[in-house]
């Protein structure tokens, strides 16, 4: 789905509201205001009416907040309450960062194929001599599909010369590569959080955006206001999603409050360096293959629905966590914040106990237009400690594996590393998941990534994934030139030097 | 319809300030490969700096586009394709 619809800009929107009264100290005060302000009286509703509108930007708020929506026990209680509730906790609450608006949830028809009006009851009837359920019959000249019959095999669809049937699917059910998301008996959606891999994908394409993430975004801001000290991890997909760059992205960030800002790709020339000596170690010791272990979906999706993966998963861990051992080695007692547009990562970090809080894109979009900070206006900072390009490029899909094959061929000698890629995990590439381990594959190092394209194309994204991807690329370029020239220049001024002397 | 030898070249001056491009500016670049290419080859596109009308709360109306002189507010590709449309008929 295009990422920009309504539903997009109306979340953005209350993100930046939401950060801007709280950073002026004025958001228990306001914030009850929000949903007129929002839906103001007088403009055509989105749904039934203007005050169904409202509810569900209420519950909108409250996951903006930090609150699942199960949090709800009295209808009356106003967000204000709330709000005080969350300006007032040390901790995040538990508990899985996705939550479904059932108030937004429209309850989609089950998916279902259809027969449309441009059926012109011909003469050959594919789909009637094809449907192995004799579930569809002519009624006024017309093809009709008897629901109690129908299997939903699709073959009828396949068939028709006219593509007069339709497959009416429900949208967040089908993105959902677990079949993790199912409907109760009113017809709403619900997740079954122990089989759920984060993945983020019904969340982005639900056309009623029901489905939200819990945000710390309160909580990012509290500590700011604070005076604790609060490092920022950088994951290297965010690169890629603001306007500027990155070394003016830092100054953004120090003006909002940080302390210090690490790149997370500086995490990920340890998971290469690691990635590679136990990959050498795995192949010698005449196992067939290994896969990476750095997108957190991915883990949790073998861990829970193809366990017999698990013992060729990767046992280093991941940029991130790397990343945070660092920093917080390097500032003891400061919290650390993850930045990132990935919702499986918040869960890994809230499991892993090293991370504090996650802020997404959006989020740091969010804070950044509250605080009025334009990054393209900041002055760029010096970057003191420069990942490898490898490192930098781990967002784009088969880069890690290609910059664990580079490593390995850079350091051992006799061993051939083979990469394959599994790019995105939906239905198709579980199935091919399952397989892997019967089937001999050419490969022997497996990257999977569970957004296709890889992180630039997270679930939580501002730029278009191609640009991001783009935009990542041509600042490793960039730095690597510069690069070069320094140290083409150094190596001049070493000349005349030593012409000097 | 051709365009003309003499017909006007339409600006398109998309805003990538934080403010526009969070509220959506990013996903109108490309604009010039989802419009008919008749007018595809009568436009020309460009980013441009914080435009300083997100300041002050306005950000619930970013984007900001400007086609020549019109300027449109929570700007989506079908807006700003009406309006060069619009433009391009005159
Ligand atoms: S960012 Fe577009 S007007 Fe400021």
């Amino acid at each position: 789905m295009l990422y920009n619809n309504t539903a997009t800009h109306i979340r953005r929107e209350l993100l930046v509201k939401v950060a801007s009264l709280a950073l002026k100290g004025l958001l228990k005060e306001r914030i009850d205001r929000v949903p007129l302000e929002m839906i103001p009286k007088g403009q055509p509703s989105i749904r039934c009416c203007i005050h169904h509108d409202r509810a569900v930007i209420k519950y909108r708020l409250l996951a903006i907040l930090g609150f699942a929506m199960e949090k709800e026990t009295d209808e009356l209680r106003p967000l204000s309450s709330y709000a005080e509730e969350a300006l007032n906790r040390s901790r995040v609450d538990e508990g899985p960062v996705l939550t479904v608006i059932d108030e937004a949830c429209s309850a989609c028809v089950q998916s279902h194929y259809f027969v449309t009006n441009a059926c012109r009851g011909c003469v050959a009837r594919p789909c009637v001599w094809n449907c192995p359920k004799k579930a569809i019959q002519m009624i006024n000249g017309q093809a009709r599909i008897d629901g109690s019959l129908c299997v939903n095999c699709g073959l009828c669809q396949k068939v028709c010369p006219y593509h007069a049937i339709v497959k009416v699917p429900v949208p967040c059910e089908e993105a959902c590569p677990v079949g993790a998301i199912s409907k109760d008996s009113q017809g709403k959606e619900h997740i079954d959080f122990s089989i759920c891999i984060y993945c983020g994908k019904c969340m982005n394409e639900c056309p009623f955006g029901a489905i939200v993430e819990r945000s710390q975004m309160l909580d990012v801001i509290q500590t700011l206001l604070s005076g604790k000290t609060l490092v920022a991890l950088v994951a290297p997909a965010i690169v890629g999603q603001l306007p500027g760059d990155y070394p003016q992205l830092v100054t953004a960030l120090r003006a909002l409050g940080f302390h210090k800002v690490y790149e997370v790709a500086q995490g990920a020339d340890e998971t290469i360096e690691h990635e590679a000596k136990e990959l050498v170690e795995r192949l010698q010791g005449g196992e067939p293959f290994m896969t990476t272990s750095c997108c957190p979906a991915y883990t949790r999706c073998v861990e829970i629905h193809v366990p017999e993966l698990k013992p060729h998963i990767s046992a280093t861990k991941s940029p991130m966590l790397y990343t945070a051992e660092k920093a917080r080695d390097e500032n003891p007692g400061t919290l650390v914040v993850f930045i990132g547009p990935c919702v499986a990562k918040k869960e890994e970090a809230i499991q892993s106990g090293k991370v504090d809080f996650v802020l997404n894109t959006e989020e740091l979009g969010a804070l950044l237009v509250a605080k009025e900070i334009d990054v393209p206006h900041c002055e760029p900072s010096t970057i003191l400690n420069t990942p490898s390009d490898g490192a930098r490029s781990f967002p784009i899909a088969g880069k890690v594996s290609q910059a664990v094959a580079q490593k390995v061929k850079e350091t051992v000698e006799g061993i051939q590393v083979r990469p394959i890629v599994v790019d995105g995990i939906d239905r198709q590439n579980l199935k091919l998941l399952r397989q892997v381990i019967k089937t001999k594959s050419e490969g022997n190092l497996m990257e999977v990534m569970a957004c296709q394209g890889g992180c630039v194309a997270g679930p939580v994204t501002i730029s278009k994934p191609m640009a991001a991807a783009k935009k990542i690329e041509d600042w490793i370029q960039k730095n690597t030139t510069q690069k070069s020239k320094t140290q083409e220049m150094v190596a001049i001024e070493e000349k005349t030097l030593v012409g000097a002397r | 319809m051709k365009p003309s030898k003499d017909a006007k070249n339409i600006h398109v001056v998309i805003c990538s300030g934080t403010t526009c491009f969070l509220m959506g500016a990013s996903e109108l670049f490309g604009i010039e490969k989802t419009i008919e290419g008749s007018l595809a080859s009568r436009i020309t596109v460009e980013g441009s700096p914080c435009m300083n009308l997100c300041k002050g709360g306005s950000y619930g109306k970013a984007p900001f586009v400007r086609v020549n002189d019109t300027l449109i507010s929570t700007a989506t590709l079908p807006k700003v394709i009406e309006e060069i449309r619009r433009q391009a008929s005159l």
